[in-house]
């Protein structure tokens, strides 16, 4: 038995199988750079940070600021639009967690656990669709408030339509979750530190 | 197919050359002598439009090159200097811009022409799949084509297609950085898809070559659908065919030029003569019209994953054409529900594309969902079906039978 198995796997099987495997083993070294280059280099990947003074954003006004390459919302909401917000209930959300980065991970997203330190007049978020990326549109669809013929509050993705609530939460179209709220703290009462 | 060369060198050159690379022999037999089946008719003409193409795109795009900037700052700016300053640049680019949409004309011409005479079936479907990853590679260049004058549209349309992949469960926002090379659709997305833009082409002419030479081991499918029987179904490659397709190749450069001169920006989106904003999305965001149907698959289902899953497989389903038809015979003249459901699947198609072309709403939403589950079903449920319980006309003989018919039905109507 033994002799029949040395006969078939003889010492030319083995350094077919070592060559072989030596030459995989090559390439796929020699793949990995290639791979690789094409991800962000150190210097993007460098947590930039942007600081915003929020006292010229008037209450009702929305401003749209860059951060890493992306636009970043920042809300001064209005009273009936935190309202709004708190009034729904966490069964109606498409999307019950409040990704918030500043939070803990999987919190409710009440209106409360998608702002920093309580400070619920000030909403700051991507304005990235978490569908497929485009910056929806202010003041806007189904869930803003309405007063008289203006809309305030409520996010529009003219891209594919989904719809955002005055928190900045999905409630309706394609879009998996809700915007996105990044790392900031408050540096003062009116100014805050986004990365 | 074809039996030993017909090339007998001449000269003592040419023999000289002959017995060390006998190119020549290869080029008569496959681009003169071919035989080919007599009954093609215009339909058929569009592959050898398709190669045309090409060749224009090829050839303009590598001019353009010469005077493009691949640099987000600059890229802008530089195809306004091609449209503006660069002698007879204007000509150059419309003739790039409009032939990708003239690719596409054709393409999907060829691509209907071959459902409809069922060109994808035994022993055509190597042929037909070597196709289908022609369309893909041909879609793949035509998007990275369209972000390079990094106009809003440009911008917007790479990031909502790059976010596809965002879609793939735990991997995918590390797709997404690794397309991107950032956080987002930047200078590092640009150059990227500015080498792969330049690179793809060649690729594509390689695989084309493939689906030539597969097209030549199996040879031309018919409008009868019937297999080749004898020398008298066949003519010569050339004259009949080169000046056949060569006709062709005029009318549908004189259609090309038509929107080249007359209306460059038909086809095209205004908004993608405003400058790339990575701050505001523009109201209205469609991609080219070459991709709105499968735009319109992927808006119609609620769900981002669903969605892009869908629009994918749409287009992947066309490499199990061959197996989804369960049909014996192959031509679709010769089958009376086929021949029905195939223009019903075209008007599906084409609204499809109207409905991503519009502005998303909830009773076009519904539409689109019903237009989607129809094309699926084409594929999954009509075409299998169809080819077990239709009862299919009595085909002809052979090609020159049904050529001889249809002839003498001709002189006895002329008497």
């Amino acid at each position: 038995m033994a002799d029949t198995a040395h006969d078939n796997v003889n010492r030319r099987d083995f350094l077919m199988v070592a060559t072989g495997a030596v030459a995989g083993v090559g390439g796929a070294l020699v793949l990995w750079p290639l791979i690789t280059q094409m991800n962000p280099d150190a210097a993007v990947l460098a947590m930039a940070s942007i600081e915003v003074d929020l006292a010229p954003i008037v209450e009702g006004q929305e401003v749209i600021l860059k951060w890493r390459g992306n636009p970043v919302f920042v809300r001064h909401r209005t009273k009936p639009e935190i309202d709004a917000a708190k009034a729904v209930k966490l069964e109606e959300l498409k999307d019950p967690i409040a990704r918030n980065e500043n939070g803990k991970d999987g919190e409710a997203a009440s209106d409360e656990n998608r702002v920093v330190g309580g400070k619920e007049n000030f909403l700051v978020m991507m304005a990235v669709c978490t569908h497929l990326g485009c910056v929806p549109l202010g003041n806007s669809g189904e869930f803003a408030v309405v007063q008289g013929n203006a809309k305030t509050g409520g996010w529009f993705c003219p891209c594919h339509g989904s719809q955002y609530d005055t928190a900045g939460r999905i409630r309706k179209g394609p879009a998996p979750e809700n915007l996105p709220v990044p790392p900031y703290k408050y540096l003062s009462d009116t100014k805050i530190q986004i990365g | 197919m074809s039996g030993p060369s017909k090339y007998q060198p001449t000269s003592a050159v040419g023999k000289w050359f002959h017995e060390r690379l006998p190119i020549v022999a290869f080029a008569k037999d496959h681009a003169l002598d071919f035989p080919t089946p007599k009954n093609l008719n215009y339909w058929y003409t569009f592959g050898g439009i398709l190669a045309v193409m090409l060749v224009v795109q090829i050839i303009t795009g590598i001019v353009l090159v010469m005077h493009y900037t691949p640099h987000v700052d600059m890229a802008f700016a530089s195809v306004e200097h091609i449209m503006r300053d660069v002698n007879y640049g204007w000509m150059l680019r419309y003739l790039h811009m409009n032939g990708a949409s003239m690719f596409f004309i054709a393409v999907y011409i060829h691509m209907f022409r071959g459902m409809y005479y069922g060109s994808y079936k035994a022993p055509r479907e190597v042929l037909w799949m070597i196709g289908v990853i022609i369309y893909l590679v041909m879609m793949a260049t035509a998007f990275m084509g369209y972000v390079l004058p990094w106009g809003q549209m440009s911008f917007w349309g790479a990031k909502v297609i790059t976010n596809l992949f965002s879609a793939i469960p735990f991997v995918g926002p590390e797709i997404t950085t690794w397309l991107w090379g950032g956080y987002s659709v930047d200078n590092p997305t640009l150059n990227r898809f500015f080498s792969l833009h330049y690179l793809l082409p060649f690729v594509l002419a390689g695989i084309v070559f493939l689906h030539i030479w597969a097209l030549h081991v199996v040879g031309n499918n018919n409008p009868t659908g019937i297999s080749v029987k004898s020398d008298k179904d066949t003519v010569p490659f050339h004259p009949y065919y080169t000046l056949k397709d060569g006709f062709a190749i005029v009318v549908f450069l004189i259609f090309y030029a038509a929107f080249v001169f007359y209306g460059p920006n038909y086809m095209g989106d205004a908004v993608n003569y405003v400058q790339a904003n990575p701050l505001a999305t523009p109201e209205h965001i469609k991609p080219e019209w070459y991709y709105l149907p499968f735009y319109a698959i992927l808006r119609s289902i609620n769900n981002k994953l669903l969605g892009v899953v869908a629009m994918f497989s749409s287009i992947l389903i066309l490499l199990f054409l061959p197996w989804l038809d369960t049909s014996r015979v192959r031509s679709g003249k010769y089958r009376p529900i086929f021949k029905l459901e195939f223009w019903v699947f075209c008007v599906v198609c084409v609204a499809l594309g109207f409905v991503g072309a519009q502005k998303p709403n909830d009773t076009l939403s519904w539409i689109g969902f019903l237009l989607t589950l129809y094309y699926f079903a084409h594929f999954i449920i009509f075409l299998p079906l169809m080819g077990l319980l239709e009862q299919p006309k009595r085909l002809p003989n052979s090609i020159s039978e049904d050529v001889l018919a249809h002839s003498h039905g001709k002189l006895a109507a002329a008497e």
